[in-house]
């Protein structure tokens, strides 16, 4: 493949790739604290319709955006209220959640299929980091959500590594007991961590219905949202690994997309297998022996103080 | 110094067996007020609405026979979903061992279309039924060796699934004769499950019948439904009685995969008559819901598959009135949020703490 | 270094569920010295002390710190008030590091985590007091001994004043006890108060400056360094001698049905467990197991049920050996286990009393056919033993976790010897229950040895173990300190070795 090309396919990559990380990083901060958030997909119905349709009634992309976010948000604080104080279980809460989301986005939005985006996220070059040869293009001429990406990445990896509030959200996490008897608000913090969640994971609703479509149809995640979970526990819960993760993910959809294009059907279902395949291993690899790489040790547990 | 009153939520071991069956079902009368409301709200009339829902699910003869097709499939992958559950396996990939059961019963039905069909049909049974138990064996090995979380490796093949269904259907399994759709070649005759009078209802109905009825009596009569319980309740007293749980743990999760996929093959066999993508409109999904509204039981299970197999169709029903289908996968969804926090209400109690007067402290 | 602290507790009491575990206690405790807490299982030791750390609120009684009576609402309030405690199971965030674990919820920690600045601090407390770990290192990595320096640097670190530790080295080397030790002493040196819970007599020996004596809940003597020796300790923690009433009828000791030879076993968290133990159980005997609890009783239990494997040693049952064979296979050849965790191992806390009796499958609990359950058989079988164990059940299918203590034993009990078995490994088999259902329990232990049985008791109620045994095996610390024929043996002497102290082969018998 020459060089164009392949500079072609890594910027879809990472177009591609974009709504991904942001439900992920989301994710991230949800299984951080120990919450298995599946309601994802709904979330990011959710947010792509809020988005879509104050963005068109305002004129106003970035309201859509915070509109989604707060659609998100909202969807995700259920969740929270129904895990983290009623401790109901999380599995089935989450797909509650997106059964929900699914059909209240399609509800939502039956007045605006087929309507026209009046605007939407353009890439536009990064100063003279859109000059760079070969990262240029591809990282630096994108809309300014990916931009936001970015920054969000780093954010969330200085966040839960290197800040107090990042530390008490692993902790929360891995023991929620030590925790607790440190001083620490664990359902505080879980709620805190599902909501932002919730929010990330409408931005990258937002992000598909806004910028990368941009339109708004029934059911416009076509999975991703589940997609996202399983790029958290592949990437072993780091924001950094994630967003390798997602441009991964991205970059083969990218690639089954064009290869069936050219009429090679064959070999792109296959590829689209391996993520799936890849985080089924390295969950049988992480079980094993180290602690290093494994899920929070409190995921999926509700937390209570009496049941010491 | 003061010290302030609590609320506090206290988990009360005697839930009062009225309240078992009162508050699930106030609970979904309450989804529903909520749910008219928001219809409402946006310029529906809620009775309205409903009554077409109901008058398409149960109106007609075609409405209702079109329920019971759509609670076939349910039905079994639901019961398939119990039967993990019970012993607190969450088994979320009933999606991928309905596709997995029907890959292997399209590969049966596509090699042997000739043989007749009391050698073929349940020749495409078993082969639903392993095809489902193997895409559950993924995910059962590394659990019951690894302790691997099985929500995630089940949900992992569910895509993997879908995939490998997807490769087969556009590729070496493409009908050649029909015209670059993603089908597959139409089964023979002798590969079609029978059906029920002139509707579209068919014998599938009576693998779901049988297989409730053998969950029934397996959980109820035997040892080993016995012995699943147990280990789903306690693992620490299923390991004092002896019992083996890594052994177990593949057996149910077999189970619970082959009846998804049976579920596929009857899909296949008595429906679609083809393998082609979406054959499953997410049954593996609303499967974890209905076996969990239904608390396991496979009686239950029937009825909650058929309701909501009725809400399916109603919602098909309410298109008409502009309203888009997914509507009512919103009515699920509130259903069983409000099922859920109902829960909380059933098991625990809220209580007040009085505050109190004491000396400073430090 | 911290200012001074006197802290006192006036008169404490607090029952739970009608027990009282603390009546009327005091205890007062002083910047300098390290003043150990010394009391049997049940004396109310770590009641009194989670009290002290604002974990429990007392029902009645007063707390001052010097001088001022003060309410501790939360452990936060006690950390606050500079009152830090080392429990028994560690709070640690396994996969975190040292010092991500000492900073956790310390409002000292700056936004931006300084890990290099932290860890330098954290050097400088390590090196001072001799708590030597890495504080780059992540908590999982680390031996019991280090993880416990963590706990104790998390006190240090939020300058605690007063530190409480429980059954400190329970989890410790000789040597790692050595340098806790140093550390106490140091901690002392420079102004704190250090309390220890500690049932081991020679602990209290080498580092105590005061003892406080509880049992039964009361204070029963406050002894000042001078005045302490083995004998008088070891009296005031058991009380006085007991007759040993001879309640019953001489017999003939069977043959051995169990024996254990030179078993070694690991102890949940890696360390040795038992040591060398070996004991036999005669047909129509009972063989008391006395110790604090802790010292390896679990791990004998289990090793005998099959649920824990030997590292080394056989086991014997009948004179074949069982050793490693899988707990049904044990459960066949006659081998009933009573175990402590009545509701959540021995029954299934939400199933009903017939889901329950059948539960070992043995052909007394009406199981005939190998696939099928004979519930009819199984009913009838329930309400007979109901009525014989008159066990008070709302229902035979109601969750036997509905049931009080002293029903859910009958109903144990009731299944177990049902099963006719050759030996009865009972562990603390009247704990939390009346005085009714202790006296059916002791019975009924009391009928099945008259019948032949084999029975192994492990009780930590000396008295109980004075009244039904026929010899007393004294554990400790994983190994066996002697086997007393209990018409012969004294309280004193039994106390002495539940306290580790006299530990000569001379004892076995």
């Amino acid at each position: 493949m020459n060089n164009s090309l392949l500079i072609a396919l890594l910027v879809s990559a990472v177009t591609s790739g974009t709504p991904l990380l942001f439900a992920s990083l989301g994710e991230v901060l949800a299984q951080r604290s120990g919450v298995m958030n599946l309601g994802v997909e709904g979330m990011m119905l959710v947010g792509a319709v809020s988005g879509f349709l104050v963005a068109t009634k305002t004129h106003s992309l970035w309201a859509g955006i915070l509109a989604a976010m707060l659609a998100g948000g909202a969807l995700a604080l259920v969740h929270a209220f129904l895990t983290v104080t009623l401790k109901a279980n999380q599995v089935v809460s989450g797909l509650a959640l997106t059964m929900f989301g699914t059909g209240l986005s399609a509800y939502i939005g039956r007045g605006m299929i087929g309507v026209p985006a009046f605007n939407y996220f353009r890439p536009f070059k990064l100063a003279f980091l859109g000059d760079l040869p070969f990262l240029g293009p591809i990282l630096f001429n994108q809309n300014a959500l990916v931009y936001i990406s970015f920054g969000l990445t780093l954010l969330l990896w200085l966040f839960v590594y290197k800040t107090r509030p990042g530390l008490y959200l692993r902790s929360v996490g891995e023991n929620p007991a030590a925790a607790d008897a440190m001083g620490i608000n664990v359902f505080a913090v879980r709620y805190l961590a599902v909501f932002a969640g919730g929010t990330l994971a409408g931005l990258g609703g937002a992000y598909l219905s806004l910028a990368f479509a941009p339109s708004w149809l029934e059911n416009m995640t076509a999975g991703r949202g589940w997609i996202a979970v399983a790029l958290v526990i592949f990437a072993t819960w780091n924001p950094l690994k994630a967003a390798a993760g997602a441009y991964l993910f991205g970059g083969i959809h990218a690639l089954g997309f064009r290869a069936q294009a050219a009429g090679i059907t064959v070999s792109s279902y296959f590829l689209n297998m391996l993520p799936y395949i890849f985080t089924i291993v390295v969950l049988i690899i992480a079980s094993g022996r180290n602690r290093r790489n494994g899920p929070p040790a409190g995921l999926g547990l509700p937390y209570d103080r009496e049941e010491r | 110094m003061r010290i302030a009153h609590r609320w506090k939520l206290t988990k009360t071991l005697d839930p009062h067996p009225v309240s078992l069956w009162f508050i699930p079902v106030i609970s979904i009368l309450l989804a529903f007020a909520v749910g008219g409301i928001f219809l409402a709200a946006t310029g529906h009339n809620p009775v309205r609405i409903y009554g077409v829902m109901l008058n398409g699910a149960f109106g007609s003869v075609y409405g209702v026979s079109e329920t019971l097709v759509k609670t076939i499939p349910l039905l079994l992958t639901s019961l398939g979903v119990s039967v993990a559950f019970r012993m607190k396996l969450w088994n979320i990939g009933a999606e991928g061992q309905f596709y997995l059961g029907a890959f292997a019963t399209t590969w049966v039905a596509l090699t042997f279309p000739d043989l007749p069909a009391a050698v073929l049909l349940p020749a495409m049974t078993v082969a639903g039924f392993v095809g489902g138990a193997f895409a559950a064996l993924l995910a059962a090995i590394p659990r019951a060796y690894l302790a691997v979380n099985e929500t995630i490796t089940t949900l992992m093949l569910n895509y993997i699934a879908i995939y490998w269904v997807n490769y087969f259907i556009y590729g070496p399994w493409r009908d050649p004769a029909g015209r670059n759709f993603p089908l597959t070649k139409i089964f023979s005759d002798a590969a079609a499950l029978p059906s029920l009078g002139g509707t579209r209802v068919h014998y599938g109905l009576f693998y779901g019948l049988a297989a409730a009825a053998l969950l029934f009596f397996l959980f109820r009569y035997t040892k080993w439904g016995y012995t699943v319980r147990v280990i789903g309740e306690s693992n620490a007293a299923a390991r004092y009685a002896g019992f083996n749980i890594t052994r177990n743990i593949i057996a149910v999760l077999l189970l619970s995969g082959g009846l998804s996929g049976i579920a596929g093959m009857a899909e296949l066999a008595g429906v679609a008559h083809r393998l082609q993508p979406g054959l499953s409109p997410g049954y593996g999904y609303t499967a974890i819901i209905i076996a969990w509204l239904a608390r396991l039981n496979p009686c239950l299970i029937i009825v909650t598959a058929f309701l909501f197999g009725a809400l399916q169709i109603g919602g098909y029903a309410i298109q008409t009135s502009g309203l888009p289908s997914a509507t009512v996968t919103m009515l699920q969804g509130l259903v069983l949020f409000f099922v859920l926090a109902g829960e909380i209400f059933t098991y625990y109690r809220l209580e007040l703490i009085p505050g109190k007067e004491v000396a400073a402290g430090e | 270094m911290p200012e001074n602290i006197r802290v006192e507790m006036k008169s404490i009491s607090k029952s739970f569920a009608g027990n009282p575990a603390n009546d009327r206690v005091n205890l007062t405790v002083r910047s300098g010295e390290v003043h150990v807490i010394l009391g049997e299982n049940g004396a109310g030791k770590s009641t009194l002390m989670n009290i002290l750390a604002g974990i429990y609120r007392p029902d009645a009684g007063e707390i001052s710190i010097n001088g001022t009576p003060t309410v501790f609402s939360s452990p936060r309030d006690a950390i606050g008030a500079g009152i830090g405690m080392v429990h028994q199971h560690f709070r640690l965030v396994p996969s975190l590091s040292v010092t991500e674990n000492i900073i956790l919820g310390s409002e000292q920690t700056p936004f931006f985590l300084r890990l290099p600045q932290i860890e330098t601090k954290i050097r400088q407390l390590s090196a001072r007091y001799g708590l030597q770990v890495d504080p780059a290192a992540k908590v999982h990595q680390l031996s019991i001994g280090e993880q416990q320096r963590v706990e104790i640097l998390k006190l240090l670190y939020r300058d605690s004043r007063l530190l409480i530790l429980d059954e400190p080295t329970a989890v410790l080397t000789p040597q790692e006890v050595d340098e806790l030790f140093a550390t106490l002493r140091q901690m002392a040196a420079s102004n704190r108060a250090v309390l220890i819970i500690t049932h081991k007599m020679r602990e209290v020996m080498a580092v105590a400056d005061r003892v406080t004596v509880l049992r039964n809940g009361r204070n029963a003597a406050e002894i000042t360094r001078e005045h302490i020796s083995e004998a008088e300790l070891a009296r005031l923690m058991v009380g006085k001698d007991f007759s040993v009433r001879d309640i019953r009828p001489k017999r003939e000791k069977g043959e051995p049905v169990l024996e254990l030879r030179n078993i070694n076993a690991d102890s949940d968290k890696g360390l040795l467990g038992l040591r060398n133990v070996s004991l036999t159980v005669h047909a129509g005997e009972i063989l008391g197991i006395a110790g604090v609890a802790g010292n390896g009783q679990r791990e004998m239990c289990e090793v005998i049920a099959g649920l824990r494997r030997p590292t080394a040693g056989n086991l014997l049952i009948d004179g074949k050996d069982y050793t490693g064979r899988s707990p049904k296979e044990i459960l066949r050849a006659g081998v009933s286990y009573i175990p402590e965790d009545r509701l959540g191992t021995g029954l299934v806390p939400n199933l009903g009393a017939i889901d329950n009796i059948i539960l070992k499958e043995t052909p007394a609990a009406g199981r005939q056919n190998t696939v099928l359950i004979d519930y009819a058989g199984a009913k009838a079988k329930t309400e007979d033993l109901v009525r014989r164990y008159r066990i008070k059940t709302r229902s035979l299918t109601s969750p036997v976790k509905l049931m009080s203590g002293g029903n859910l034993q009958r109903l144990l009990l009731a299944r177990e010897i049902a099963a006719a078995p050759k030996l009865i490994v009972a562990a603390y088999p009247v704990r939390g229950l009346d005085i009714e259902a202790t006296d059916t329990v002791r019975n009924l232990l009391l009928e099945q040895r008259d019948n032949g049985t084999a029975v192994l008791l492990v009780s930590e109620d000396l008295d109980e173990i004075f009244q039904l045994t026929d010899r007393i095996a004294v554990l400790y610390n994983g190994a066996i300190q002697g086997i007393l024929a209990t018409a012969a043996a004294t309280a004193e002497e039994i106390g002495l070795l539940m306290l580790g102290a006299n530990t000569t082969e001379e004892n076995i018998i």
